[in-house]
């Protein structure tokens, strides 16, 4: 057989999202966001809702995800996206809302909105990128950032006596009583990557449903930030992040 | 015995060498390319070995930037 025969139209099995634009992603080589945006265009083409979902921008590297996913998106100022999901979803019942944010977003400058919409049980869904470090502006610390992890604004590692301990957003958005699905995954492998999907979809379905908010936090690799990599940079996330940010569905009524 | 046999296309103008096909492929099958780029200076990826693709799609799955495509079709023997 020749390969000219197995590539035909018949025989495909996978590819990219028709849901994603042609445009040429500007993520780092080995970024996690692409395989984030590729879960979130099959998982709204697989729901038939690509008329009727509404996405959130935020403020860092995904600020541009507007480009790449064929859907209506809005723009929020920095950390303020949950607050924009409200008033959509609040406005167009019928319609997917969610936010998409970095942890530099959404743990740091957006902390007080996140904790308030996922306690108000806002029927939006909120995927959080969690990388320890603030990607876009040059890989500095973020209130996730591991203790003893080196970033530019910490060079000598995270110190508990100068900067704190690292914020857990996840497993605290799960003691919420608004909260109806509250899961941490991880896109590395092929596996994880199965596994973060059916998460994605589920969070959606809840909030389509009326269930409550719905947090999936996806553990990622920041190569460029973290200096290594991209093959690098997912070992030292598996020995790393994972100890500390244990992946598994938190919370799930 | 029907053999299941695969092929996959890559969109190397897309394409950022970021590896993560090469270690996702459980055959070893893919490389990147030594000395070439394309339009954007990026090395990119290419198969070195087509003949025992399985069409298993670990490889396009893993892409952050959706560069490939797969086909697979079942061999009558």
């Amino acid at each position: 057989m020749t390969k000219e025969e197995i590539i035909q139209p018949e025989n495909l099995v996978y590819a990219k999202p028709t849901l994603m634009n042609e445009v040429g992603m500007h993520y780092c080589p080995g970024c996690s966001h692409g395989v984030v945006h590729k879960l979130i265009a099959e998982i709204i083409e697989e729901m038939g809702m690509e008329e009727k979902t509404i996405a959130i921008c935020p403020v860092g590297c995904a600020v541009f995800a507007y480009r790449y996913i064929d859907v209506d998106w809005l723009e929020a100022a920095h950390g303020r996206a949950p607050a924009l999901a409200t008033a959509c979803k609040r406005m167009w019942q019928d319609r997917l809302v969610f936010t998409y944010q970095g942890d530099g977003d959404l743990a740091c400058i957006g902390a007080c909105e996140t904790i308030h919409a996922l306690n108000r049980g806002e029927k939006i869904t909120i995927i959080f990128i969690n990388n320890a470090i603030y990607g876009m502006t040059g890989g500095q610390m973020a209130p996730t950032t591991l203790l003893g992890m080196k970033t530019s604004t910490c060079p000598y590692g995270r110190t508990p006596e100068l900067h704190g301990y690292p914020l857990n957003m996840t497993d605290m958005a799960a003691t919420l009583e608004g909260t109806a699905f509250v899961s941490r995954q991880s896109v590395h492998t092929v596996a994880a990557i199965r596994k973060a999907k059916k998460a994605i979809r589920h969070a959606f379905e809840n909030s389509m449903n009326g269930k409550g908010s719905n947090l999936v936090e996806i553990v990622s690799s920041c190569n460029s930030g973290w200096k290594a990599s991209p093959v690098k940079a997912n070992e030292w996330m598996e020995e790393n992040m994972f100890k500390y940010y244990h992946l598994g569905d938190l919370k799930d009524i | 015995m029907s053999k299941i046999r695969g092929a996959i296309v890559i969109d190397t103008n897309r394409c950022k060498g970021c590896a993560l096909c090469v270690e996702a492929c459980p055959f070893d099958l893919l490389e990147i390319t030594p000395k070439k780029v394309n339009h954007k200076g990026y090395t990119y990826v290419q198969q070195k070995d087509w003949e025992r693709c399985t069409g298993c799609t670990s490889c396009a799955v893993v892409c952050p930037d959706g560069c490939i495509s797969v086909y697979r079709k079942k061999e009558e023997a």
